[in-house]
């Protein structure tokens, strides 16, 4: 850690891991209600319970964003935090309406946290991942902007580098895409239409910008190679994110309404979607090839690497098997998109985020890295997370392909329930898969307890392949 | 990456592309809206009516009370119940039998099975809640869904 205010970024990354835990304690919870119909009802409804996991999803998310960034930009712009103070204050405004807004789902009847919040007066609750209160959504905004404020004035004084750059503007690109949440018209086909400006420019949009971000610096860190190499990649990859993903968002514009050369306009962009996911997994290869030293945090180069294989696995391959207009017609709203919405989120930003925690969490502890033992288990960790969730998601898109077949397909289509009864191994083994998932966590958490460290000056110097490779590599490039 | 190809070249696509596609899908967009009239069933939303102020009651009632939490409409939401956007027409377009389904809801749910909750609303919400997926079922969807299971 070079700049003592980037450890601002210490109480947004144990937040978010208490929320992950959070989160998939609900995901088994509402995984059991799926076989178990009546599991906890009604004290504990599906919708209830499945609003706390999409909905500590994104804070958690966001969370880990605020502390990556928090630790990224002073150390990119080579001078200390505008004001670690404001950093903490809104730290703590965040984490509290957090809380009270978990809690209102779980302690009130929904109608009646609405009536309380004053919905009426300015309706916004009760859409997808945007369940929360009008005033939590306003204290997000404000959260949101003392962030971009903070960090905003810290750039302006110091160095400005791209992974900055293109951090903030991702950063600014979420919170102007939120505001869409504020618009909920009577008229249901425009209520949807925008609802996607926010849900889907932030994940197939300004999200990757993000990710891109915080992948590159992560690269930069732990393999040394040279700022120019990386820089070129990160525009060429969030170049095409934005040109792919910005009219890609006609893929949810096929059946809600909106005009039928959607079709057409959706099928097209999104299908190439995939390409961005795709050079971010070569990226990534690539620079950890031309690596110029071996950094002592090993375990970092898995998640970093490992984030860009299984983005380009959930959202690049899962994203293309249903996004074009005639497919997408027998899937929409099955469990392929279900297992598509579970690998995208954990392969692109949950794991970029243990990443990037993974990375910096020793170092502000003042370890170079974690000692061996604990970077082994941490391993465990990762390995069984991941199979974990490759697990879940073959499950699911079986199960959505039997779905969509006997409910879409068939020359007898069956009801919706009668259905969902003859699926029901396939929700059993996801459960199952889920608590795998569970102990990978835990194994990720324990791991930060155990003791030791690594140094840069134990690891074996990179055996020089070429003479084009042997430029001596600078300590922190 | 071969050397004509600089950063800035890279930078300038960046820039370059995203303002023009975004323009572009601002276009889309305008023309879309003015495309709507056609297919969105707005000429029920009319809030000088008696029916327009139901189906806007309808649909603050579906939202407060999260229905969007098991059920998909018009194909998003959650996956753990029916579709409703084209329930008016599964129920042989009958807003009564929806209206009974939903009063009919077991307060502790059926045992094993998934269960809906007990809203308790009164007739006049129920109708409101009813009035509103009726017109949901009006919106042109290019053939969504495929058949009446939804
Ligand atoms: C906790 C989950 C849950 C919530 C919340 C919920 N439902 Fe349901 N709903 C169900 C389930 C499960 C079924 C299927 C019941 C069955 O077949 O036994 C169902 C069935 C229905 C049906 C009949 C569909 C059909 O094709 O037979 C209607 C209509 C309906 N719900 C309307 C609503 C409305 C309106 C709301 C919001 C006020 C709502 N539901 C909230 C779980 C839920
Ligand atoms: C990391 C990036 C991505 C994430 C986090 C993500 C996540 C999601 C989620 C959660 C949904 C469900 C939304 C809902 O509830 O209705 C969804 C839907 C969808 N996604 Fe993605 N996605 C990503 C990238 C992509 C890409 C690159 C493609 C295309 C190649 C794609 C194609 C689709 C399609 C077609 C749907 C609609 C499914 C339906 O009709 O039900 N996604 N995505
Ligand atoms: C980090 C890991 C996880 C992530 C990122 C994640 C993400 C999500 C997202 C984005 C949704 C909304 C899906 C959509 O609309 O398509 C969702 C729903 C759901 N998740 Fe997870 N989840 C995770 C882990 C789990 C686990 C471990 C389980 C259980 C075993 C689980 C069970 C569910 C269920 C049952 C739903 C509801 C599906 C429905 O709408 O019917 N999730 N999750
Ligand atoms: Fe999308």
């Amino acid at each position: 850690m070079k700049y003592q205010s980037q450890k601002v970024a210490m109480p947004y990354f144990v937040a978010a891991l208490a929320l992950f835990v959070v989160q998939i304690l609900f995901g088994l919870i509402i995984g059991a209600q799926y076989v178990i119909g009546d599991f906890l009802f009604p004290e504990i409804p599906f919708n209830i319970a499945r609003m706390v996991h999409t909905n500590t999803l994104i804070v958690w998310l966001l969370m880990g964003f605020m502390g990556a960034a928090y630790y990224l930009i002073p150390e990119e712009a080579e001078t200390e935090l505008h004001s670690p103070l404001l950093a903490i204050v809104t730290f703590w405004v965040f984490l509290v309406a957090a809380g009270l807004t978990i809690a209102g789902y779980l302690l009130l009847p929904y109608a009646r946290l609405a009536e309380l919040t004053g919905n009426q007066y300015w309706p916004t609750m009760g859409r997808e991942f945007l369940e929360q209160p009008t005033i939590t959504k306003i204290g997000i905004v404000v959260v949101v902007l003392a962030f971009l404020y903070n960090l905003g004035m810290t750039i302006l004084k110091g160095r400005k580098t791209v992974v900055g750059i293109v951090l903030m503007l991702g950063l600014i690109g979420l919170a102007v895409f939120f505001l869409f949440a504020f618009y909920n018209p009577v008229n249901l086909v425009k209520d949807k239409f925008w609802w996607w400006w926010t849900v889907h420019l932030w994940v197939e949009g300004v999200w990757e910008l993000i990710l891109g971000a915080m992948l590159a610096f992560i690269l930069i860190k732990t393999t040394g190679v040279d700022r120019e190499i990386v820089e070129k990649w990160l525009y060429v990859i969030i170049a095409l994110a934005l040109i792919t993903g910005i009219i890609g968002t006609g893929h949810h514009y096929y059946w809600i309404g909106t005009p039928t050369y959607w079709l057409w306009w959706g099928s097209i962009f999104s299908a190439l979607e995939p390409l961005p996911f795709f050079l971010m997994a070569v990226f990534a290869f690539q620079m950890i090839n031309k690596r110029r030293r071996n950094h002592p945090n090993k375990v970092a180069m898995l998640w970093a690497l490992g984030c860009a294989v299984m983005a380009f696995l959930g959202a690049g391959v899962w994203g293309f098997m249903h996004t074009l207009a005639p497919v997408n017609y027998y899937t929409h709203g099955s469990q392929i998109t279900a297992a598509h919405g579970h690998l995208a989120f954990y392969g692109a930003y949950v794991m970029i985020n243990l990443a990037i925690i993974s990375y910096a969490v020793p170092i502000m502890r003042g370890r170079e890295a974690n000692g061996a033992k604990a970077q082994r288990v941490e391993m465990w960790g990762f390995w069984l997370m991941a199979i974990g969730m490759i697990l879940i998601t073959l499950l699911l898109t079986a199960a959505g392909v039997l779905q969509v077949y006997l409910q879409r397909y068939t020359d007898a289509p069956m009801s919706f329930m009668v259905v969902q009864d003859k699926i029901a191994l396939f929700y059993w083994l996801r459960l199952y898969s889920g608590l795998m998932f569970f102990v990978g966590l835990l194994f990720y958490l324990y791991s930060f307890f155990i003791p030791g460290e690594t140094k840069a000056s134990d690891m074996e110097p990179v055996k020089r392949i070429s003479e084009a490779d042997s430029t001596p590599a600078t300590a922190n490039a | 990456m071969s050397q004509a190809f600089t950063k800035e070249v890279a930078r300038n696509i960046f820039y370059g592309g995203t303002a023009f596609f975004f323009l572009l899908f601002l276009a889309l967009t305008f023309d879309t809206h003015l495309e709507l009239p056609k297919r969105d069933n707005r000429q029920v939303l009319d809030p000088s009516t008696e029916l327009g102020q139901k189906i806007a009651a309808g649909k603050m009632l579906w939202e407060e009370n999260n229905c969007l939490g098991c059920h998909t409409l018009l194909g998003e939401g959650a996956y753990y119940a029916p579709e409703l956007g084209n329930v008016y027409v599964r129920y042989n377009n009958s807003t009564m039998g929806i209206m009974a389904f939903i009063k009919s809801r077991p307060k502790d749910g059926i045992p094993g099975r998934r269960s809906m909750p007990q809203f308790n609303f009164t007739d006049e919400e129920l109708e409101a809640i009813a009035e509103f997926l009726k017109y949901v079922s009006g919106i042109d969807t290019n053939d969504w869904p495929p058949n009446i299971q939804g």
